[in-house]
């Protein structure tokens, strides 16, 4: 799928909804939400706790099945595919970088960043040197050997961004990646998501209450109650701050 | 993802120790209970596989296990004999009688009279002399053990320092001389009597005086009868029991399994180091999974297959399983090699290590079952949950 300036979508949702049922309480999480992302584009999901953020990036990245509406992500419906064949398809199409990092400690960050290369089949050595390269990109040169636990937390979380950029998946999904960060730190693991993002044929959906880092990215879609409240640009946000 | 299973299992120190030492212990206390109680139970018919040459074991019916006496008739010998199908049959003494020993000491003695003319079922293996030797005037051969602890010289005739029982020394069995003409090696009696052979007449005169002097008939089976059958036989004929040497032996544990509580002291303790296994590495290892949960939540997110998640899991409850085994059964082993054998019954058959094997496998299996349980549960959403 491609818009009319030749900038390929990679996510099209349209009317996504979502209904968690406890017993015999139904909590509906997603309420139609549409989104449209281009590649090359970096966005921000916002909002308030229980707005649907998680639920609709987990949608997305075919973690979460959906209850209504349509999904294409790279042009392919996850919900559509089988359970091992969406594993796959996340595989190749979707990198993750948690609130959490979620970097084994027993593990040195090369083979924490190598292990979406061995799942895809690689030899540990020749992921290990690849991941390499990547962390060396987002700045960590010579610390390949070291412990997560050695790293301080922005470190820790540029190893997790190298981690989801090391098999060029073309959607990085990002959940809360500043929260557990302080605001200097926040802002640089936010540079550089945001630096990732904009490489061709990739785009990054950044779910975050952080306000501190929205003008790093192109667009910052507000969600409320289930749905798209409102959609705000970086222009927007620069000539408000004006 | 192997080498990452193992670096995880590994990485964790305290818990790999935890999970390999629970293990070994429980290990150790399955197979070194289980040695010890195979060990005394292979004392009761030790006499029996000592002796190989009958092929049937001929008693009173109401004679229980090998130990408990039913004296038979001394036709009871001749009746065996002139039953068809029966190639040779003797008489066999067993009895405990008191021993004087010169510095006054008295023990209480397995003492075994032997057929005189055949010496069929004398010691198993002989140290010092000969069995031929028993032939010699008031000759008895004594087991090695008891010549360095129940039989110790502290007054040696010729003087010094006490030393142990030798071939040409005499000790008076029933205030009757006996002298030492070989020193045998026999398995230790389930009582640790000190053991004495001689010949049957022998023994039938240190014997206080009975009327059934015969503690039992051995006898051998001629070539193509059927074994079976004679026994029949011989029951009928005689109104004795006999036995093959594996059914006494069997006859004999199954005494002591059934009358005694020594199987329940030992299954106990074989029990309580199975729940130590549970309790410890069991606990551990699945509070291992759970601890990991959020990596394995990560990967499956990422993209790994339920396969490579559950293929890590397998791994890491096998490579725990193995080396807590090694090193249970390997300490068990050593405590077996360093314990003197005539101090404790230990006795390490095949079976023992496949039951403490199965053991750890089951420990491990459901632990690493619970935790792949919660694995394959693991919504790769809940990762984005925090």
């Amino acid at each position: 799928m491609t818009l009319g300036n030749n900038q390929e979508i990679a996510v099209h949702a349209s009317g996504v909804e979502k209904v968690y049922i406890s017993g015999d309480t139904n909590v509906v999480a997603l309420r139609g939400a549409d989104l449209e992302v281009r590649c090359g584009e970096v966005v921000i999901l916002a909002g308030p706790s229980g707005c649907g953020k998680t639920s609709f990036i987990s949608i997305i990245a075919g973690l979460l099945a959906r209850d209504g509406g349509k999904l294409e992500v790279m042009g392919e419906d996850p919900q559509a595919l089988s359970t091992e064949a969406r594993t796959a398809w996340r595989l190749r199409t979707v990198g993750f970088v948690f609130q959490q990092f979620n970097l084994i400690p027993t593990l040195s960050i090369a083979e924490n960043a190598a292990i979406p290369l061995i799942l895809q089949g690689m030899d540990r050595r020749s992921a290990c040197v690849k991941a390499k390269e990547l962390l060396d990109q987002v700045g960590l040169n010579g610390r390949d050997r070291s412990s997560p636990i050695q790293l301080s937390g922005g470190q820790q979380q540029r190893v997790a961004i190298a981690r989801a950029m090391v098999n060029s998946p073309k959607i990085i999904v990002c959940d809360e990646p500043t929260s557990a960060l302080d605001g200097a730190t926040g802002l640089r693991v936010m540079e550089l998501i945001a630096q990732v993002g904009r490489m061709p044929g990739r785009a990054v959906i950044v779910v975050s209450h952080d306000d501190r880092i929205y003008h790093l990215a192109d667009r910052i879609i507000h969600m409320d109650d289930g749905r798209i409240d409102r959609i705000e640009t970086t222009a927007s946000l620069r000539n408000a701050h004006v | 993802m192997p080498i990452f299973a193992l670096k995880m299992l590994f990485g964790d120190s305290a818990r790999f120790y935890g999970m390999l030492l629970g293990l070994a212990f429980s290990t150790l206390l399955i197979s070194q209970q289980a040695s010890i109680f195979v060990g005394l139970m292979s004392r009761t018919f030790g006499f029996v596989t000592d002796t190989p040459q009958p092929d049937l074991w001929i008693v009173d019916p109401a004679q229980r296990f090998l130990d408990d006496n039913k004296p038979l008739r001394s036709t009871a010998v001749q009746r065996v004999r002139s039953i068809e199908g029966i190639e040779w049959a003797v008489p066999l003494f067993k009895g405990l009688l008191v021993v004087n020993l010169p510095d006054g000491k008295r023990q209480m003695s397995q003492v075994v009279g032997i057929d005189d003319a055949s010496l069929i079922a004398g010691p198993p293996f002989m140290l010092e002399g000969s069995l031929t030797d028993l032939r010699k005037p008031d000759a008895i051969i004594v087991d090695e053990k008891a010549t360095r602890r129940e039989f110790k010289m502290n007054n040696p005739p010729e003087g010094g320092e006490p030393r142990s029982l030798r071939v040409g020394d005499t000790l008076e069995l029933n205030d009757r001389r006996a002298e030492v003409v070989g020193i045998c090696k026999a398995t230790q009696t389930f009582q640790s009597q000190p053991v004495i052979y001689t010949t049957y007449s022998r023994a039938t005169e240190y014997a206080p005086m009975e009327r059934r002097m015969v503690t039992m008939v051995l006898a051998g089976v001629a070539p193509g009868v059927d074994e079976v059958q004679l026994i029949k036989t011989i029951a009928e004929r005689t109104g004795l029991s006999a036995f093959n040497g594996e059914d006494f032996a069997d006859k004999t544990v199954g005494y002591w399994m059934r009358e005694t509580g020594i199987p329940i002291n030992f299954g106990t303790a074989i029990v309580l180091g199975f729940f130590v296994g549970v309790a410890v590495a069991g606990q551990m290892f699945y509070n291992f999974v759970l601890d990991n949960l959020k990596y394995f939540g990560a990967m499956k997110a990422m993209g790994a297959s339920r396969k490579t998640l559950l293929g890590m899991v397998f791994l890491q409850a096998l490579t725990i399983a193995i080396l807590g085994f090694g090193l249970g059964i390997g300490m068990t082993s050593a405590f077996g090699l360093t314990v003197p054998g005539e101090r404790l019954a230990f006795r390490m058959t095949w079976h023992i290590p496949l039951i403490a094997a199965a053991s750890v496998t089951v420990i491990c299996t459901a632990s690493a079952a619970l935790g792949m349980w919660r694995v394959l549960r693991l919504d790769p959403a809940d990762v984005f949950k925090g």
